[in-house]
């Protein structure tokens, strides 16, 4: 441990950190634009000089230089100041000072750290040097006058997100930082450059000119948007949610956030559920609350409780899950799933539902088997872990299912689900990479357990968990990727088909072939409902989508910005997502229509406040007071059985941003897939 | 004047046969054998003695820097690499041009030499792209050294094998910064990188790496085969050996020339160069040491003695010992915003002070060439220079603003006079010669 002196003080510190680093520990402040932690050192913006001595007779840049025994450091000595006002002139030369129609205004670094530590004046006669704007797709809008080549984009794209599409080009002050061939990062993290850039040049295109950052109420909450649970902020406007940004956790997301997380959100003000409607004679008609309770209720005394289902969404918060539940178990029906896509996944045992490895975890695996996953798309802050172990501990991959480009090397093993087998037999090459790796790892997509062999290939997988040394103290290396962020929690209350009941596919045959009367859809828009027949069918959901073309009934319920509800991610940890706006009109939280509703068939469900609701969630599992918490399970000795049919695996996701009623809805989501994915597939080379 | 038997270079003019016939003849590649046999300590202990100090600006001690390599027993698996910079670019600068073309051999006998105490077995040439014939010759001389069996396996019947490997830049100024030459010889941009780690730790794809000038490794056989005690007989104390000069500008017989260190400039001048153009005191001043280095006026240059750390004293330095010599014709601010113009557009643009400045140097000098400034705007633009030199990564900066600090600290009264005498609407110059042309 290295002792310095920083500015007169003494102070030990970790060996092998930058003098800046030791300057934060000592709580001085580093001005800097180019640095940034996670990303790798440049060096270029020269703004965090320091005096050093032993050293040459000049400042050196504190982020780029490794402390020393006995370094003497001074952070605000003359040469310091000097220096440091004179990179900032320098800087500001030819920086367009458009401060008043710049979207960074407010929360601009370079804005910021002018007003403490600048000139109140400029030497600069000459005239500013105007650059031309670079195509960067519907999520980035660049303002390349506006750049100071800190490079933090550069480095981002190149290094975390695994996308070398960004670039200098030209040098001197002619130097410009462009996408190259002007178009789209093709990445799912492209936005996190808005975040770093320390200027207005990289800012929110769909955000332009739309508020002022202090007029925002700022509310902390949780992504629903995939089953990572990334921790968001959710800026908002009186009702309005006008944009989503990452806040710090290490545990899952560091500090990025997905592209759909972030710009879905203009979904949330289209086609919007805002008062109930009731079918009559075959159209939907705006209707009161009672009226549509009525209708309910009447129709629930006529039908037989082994003819009533049940099916929760993917975006359904554990309160409303657990309502519904009740209401369900009142009227007697045991026809309740909340597996959309079909996954063969049992309750039973958490660790063959979870993602063990935990996300911080897989960082550290050597090797890892994807099987029927697309990561990109299904987790890219997942992918990014996995592409750090790349980087960090040469991790050797490999799939089984589609042969996809995951920004790290990828041995595609081939699609035919019987190479599963062959590995878990022990006749596949990839064997002896699991036997001779430390840490060993499968990830299990929706993909694979949504086939109808899932539970048999579930049971390979845990065979090679267990053959392979996947299971050790102290690691766990078998993984399930969940893509439904309401996933998890239904499975922690057990919202799955008791003995005897129906499953989401029973169900909708059984819809078809008239032995379901009635169907309670809680968000759920990712089924066949056109299959649904005859049968009643309830709809509660805050948009339009597919579910409520189908329904007889549409009680309007809150989207996630709305409402506080807890949500637990793939890796099982409870999280609470809190209510930022209002719903739209009429519509209420989804908990509370469903307390309504069980007053009108007399239920006996007693809670009042959502406080009663989570007591109700602890109580059927205990689980859900550990807020924010990894309880590890105990790994399971029992297996599923049953055989793998051999065919191709694909991936659970058809287009990255249209994935859920929101981002259906969003107009900045169907920009990207008209750029990012429709396009893509007619291109020839010279086309496209 | 240096005797022609204590020249190194013996066809520095070209006028005789470049190729290996010629260069045997010459000495060079004689018993190569006897100076690897001397094994690494000795071959880098005798260039400390020497004294011998990079010839490609800097003047940083050679075997001081060879020494940076890690020692036999410190190796750690990595293989070793010499990078020869023969990135040519100062403006001034000519001397490794004649190295390369009249007498590669003597290079290539450098690399193999200096190669084996440093440990490496394969050196890089990075030579300037506009170097085309320099290239061709270089090429060929490669081709024979490798036929004759002088590299290659077994080189030099020593047991040693030893490959050299020429590339061609693509002619950016900044690629002679020995860390953007690295980078540039890995493909990537040719962008300076952050030192620590410097090149003997972290260099070439990563592996211990010593960058040196043409000129020293191709000094470095001759110091062994003659003696360190020889070399260091010619200059000054820490100022040793001979060096290679290129004078050019208003002389009557611009030239290269190899010379003692520490000979009086205006020796050098008189005796190899035919004097200045109209006599001596026809002189207005003299870059000493290439583009980047501050001029001096002529009281200096009566006296004034070509080396390290005299130039040192006059706030100037030695650099590649390139003379730029101009007479009384010349429009100084002129020539100097030249200079300006030539930093400005070779800047790499990575980091601020650098990007941003030298242009805004150079936008100055231009308004100081025709007087359009304010007198308080010679001290802004003084402030300005030390405000980019010495914050840069790299010191292109440094030698980019250097020449504007000579101007000032020399002609301010030449700057001075411009602003003024336009200010008084008095530019006699400008109305003579409008004049003139009516």
């Amino acid at each position: 441990m290295p002792k310095v002196t920083i500015d007169g003080s003494e102070i030990e510190v970790p060996h092998g950190i930058t003098v800046l680093q030791a300057c934060e520990m000592a709580g001085k402040e580093i001005l800097r634009f180019c640095y940034h932690e996670r990303l790798s050192i440049a060096g270029n913006c020269r703004m965090c000089l320091v005096e050093v001595s032993p050293g040459p007779p000049k400042p050196a840049a504190s982020c780029a230089l490794p402390v020393g025994e006995g370094m003497e450091i001074k952070t605000d000595s003359d040469m310091v100041k000097k220096a440091r006002n004179g990179v900032m002139e320098l800087l500001l030369i030819n920086h367009p000072l458009d401060c008043p129609i710049c979207d960074q205004g407010g929360e601009c670094d370079l804005q910021d750290q002018a007003m403490a530590y600048g000139h109140d004046s400029s030497r600069f006669e000459e005239n500013k040097r105007s650059v031309k704007d670079k195509n960067m797709g519907p999520l980035v809008k660049t303002i390349m006058t506006r750049c100071i080549h800190c490079t933090r984009c550069v480095r981002f794209a190149t290094e975390i997100a695994g996308v070398p599409e960004l670039g200098m080009l030209g040098r001197g002050e002619n130097a410009e930082i462009t996408s190259y061939l002007e178009k789209s990062l093709e990445s799912e993290l492209s936005a996190n450059v808005i975040d770093l850039c320390p200027v207005g040049a990289l800012t929110s295109k769909p955000y332009a000119f739309i508020s002022r950052p202090w007029e925002l109420t700022k509310t902390e909450s949780i992504d629903v948007m995939d089953a990572v649970g990334s921790a968001i902020r959710i800026d908002a406007r009186q009702t309005e949610v006008l944009r989503v940004l990452p806040r710090l956790n290490e545990d899952v997301n560091e500090e990025w956030l997905s592209d759909k997380a972030r710009f879905a959100v203009d979904g949330l003000k289209k086609q919007r559920l805002d008062r109930p409607y009731i079918r009559v004679d075959g159209k939907l008609r705006e209707s009161t609350w009672q009226e549509a309770f009525a209708v309910i209720g009447n129709k629930i005394k006529s039908v037989e409780a082994d003819r009533v289902a049940a099916i929760v969404g993917d975006q359904c918060d554990a309160e409303s899950m657990i309502a519904l539940k009740d209401l369900m178990d009142f009227i007697g029906t045991k026809n309740i799933d909340c597996r959309q896509d079909g996954a063969k996944l049992s309750s039973h045992d958490r660790s063959l539902y979870l993602f063990n490895s935990t996300i911080a975890g897989i960082e550290s695996a050597d090797s890892v088997l994807l099987v029927g996953t697309n990561l990109r798309w299904e987790a890219p802050l997942i992918n990014t872990r996995l592409r750090k172990a790349w980087i960090n501990n040469n991790l050797k991959a490999a799939s089984i299912g589609p042969d996809l480009n995951l920004t790290y090397p990828i041995n595609n093993l081939g699609s035919r689900a019987n190479i599963i087998n062959s590995i878990a037999e022990g006749k596949h090459p990839f064997c002896e990479v699991l036997k001779n790796s430390d840490r060993p790892a499968i990830i299990l997509g929706m993909g694979a357990l949504s086939r109808p062999d899932g539970t048999a290939i579930l049971k390979m997988a845990k065979k090679i968990a267990d053959d392979y040394g996947l299971i050790k103290e102290g690691w766990n290396g078998f993984n399930i990727l969940h893509t439904a962020a309401s996933r998890v929690g239904a499975l922690y209350i057990d919202f799955m088909p008791s003995q005897g009941g129906r499953d989401v596919e029973n169900i909708i045959s059984g819809s078809s072939n008239g032995e379901i009367d009635l169907v309670y859809l809680l968000g759920a828009d990712e089924i066949d409902t056109s299959k649904l027949g005859k049968s009643f069918v309830i709809y509660q959901g805050h948009h339009g989508d597919l579910g409520a073309h189908s329904a007889d009934v549409i009680l309007p319920g809150a989207a996630y910005t709305e409402k506080n509800g807890t949500y637990v991610n793939t890796e099982g940890r409870v999280q609470i997502t809190r209510q930022a706006v209002q719903p739209p009109g009429n519509a209420r939280e989804d908990w509370t229509i469903i307390r309504a509703l069980s007053d009108v068939i007399r239920a006996n469900i007693s809670y009042d406040t959502l406080g009663d609701v989570r007591e109700r969630l602890t109580e059927v599992n205990p689980l859900f007071d550990r807020i924010n918490e990894i309880v590890t399970p105990d790994w399971t000795n029992k297996s599923p059985s049953e055989f793998i049919e051999d065919g191709p695996i694909h991936s659970a996701i058809q287009n990255y941003y249209m994935t859920c009623p929101i981002s259906r809805a969003s107009e900045t989501m169907a920009k990207c897939s008209q750029e990012l994915i429709t396009t893509l597939g007619n291109r020839t080379g010279t086309n496209g | 004047m240096l005797a022609d038997s204590d020249r190194i270079f013996k066809n520095l003019y070209g006028k005789q046969d470049w190729r290996l016939e010629g260069a045997i003849k010459r000495g060079i590649w004689d018993n190569t054998k006897s100076l690897i046999d001397l094994g690494r300590e000795k071959i880098v202990e005798d260039i400390k003695l020497s004294g011998l100090r990079g010839r490609g600006g800097a003047g940083f001690p050679t075997g001081v820097k060879w020494s940076f390599m890690p020692p036999e027993d410190k190796r750690d698996g990595r293989p070793h690499y010499l990078v020869v910079n023969a990135d040519e670019s100062e403006p001034g600068t000519c001397k490794d041009r004649e190295i390369l073309r009249y007498d590669p051999h003597i290079l290539l006998e450098g690399c193999f030499v200096a190669g084996y105490a440093m440990g490496a077995n394969s050196a890089y040439i990075y030579i300037r792209g506009e170097f085309y014939n320099e290239a061709s010759n270089l090429s060929q001389a490669i081709d024979e050294a490798y036929e004759a069996g002088l590299i290659g396996e077994n080189a030099c019947d020593t047991g040693h094998t030893f490959d050299i490997y020429l590339h061609r830049g693509a002619g950016a100024y900044i690629c002679g910064e020995e860390t953007a030459l690295l980078e540039s010889l890995e493909g990537k941009k040719g962008q300076p990188r952050l030192k620590p780690p410097f090149p003997a730790a972290c260099g070439l794809y990563g592996c211990p790496t010593t960058v040196n000038n043409v000129e020293t490794i191709a000094v470095a056989p001759t110091i062994l085969r003659r003696s360190p005690g020889w070399f260091s007989s010619f200059g000054r104390e820490n100022n040793t050996g001979t060096k290679i000069f290129s004078i050019s500008g208003h002389v009557n017989n611009p030239c290269n020339v190899e010379e003692a260190m520490s000979i009086p400039l205006k020796e050098l001048i008189e005796k190899h160069a035919g004097g200045v153009r109209g006599g001596w005191d026809n002189l207005l001043a003299v870059i000493p040491g290439g583009s980047s280095t501050p001029c001096l006026p002529k009281s200096i240059c009566d006296d004034v003695l070509m080396d390290f750390d005299s130039l040192r004293e006059h706030s100037t330095g030695f650099g590649t010992a390139a003379v730029i010599v101009m007479d009384k014709s010349t429009d100084i601010v002129e020539a100097i915003a030249r200079l300006s113009h030539f930093y400005q557009h070779e800047s790499c643009g990575q980091c601020t002070p650098c990007r941003e400045g030298m242009g805004w140097v150079y936008r100055v000098m231009q308004r100081m060439v025709t007087g359009e400034a304010e007198i308080k705007e010679i001290d802004m633009l003084w402030e300005l220079t030390k405000q980019i030199e010495g914050h840069t990564i790299c010191a292109l900066a440094d030698g980019g603003v250097w020449p504007v600090q000579g101007l000032i600290r020399h002609f301010r009264h030449e700057l001075e006079h411009r602003i003024l005498s336009r200010k008084t609407n008095n530019i006699a110059n400008h109305h003579v010669a409008a004049t003139a042309a009516e």
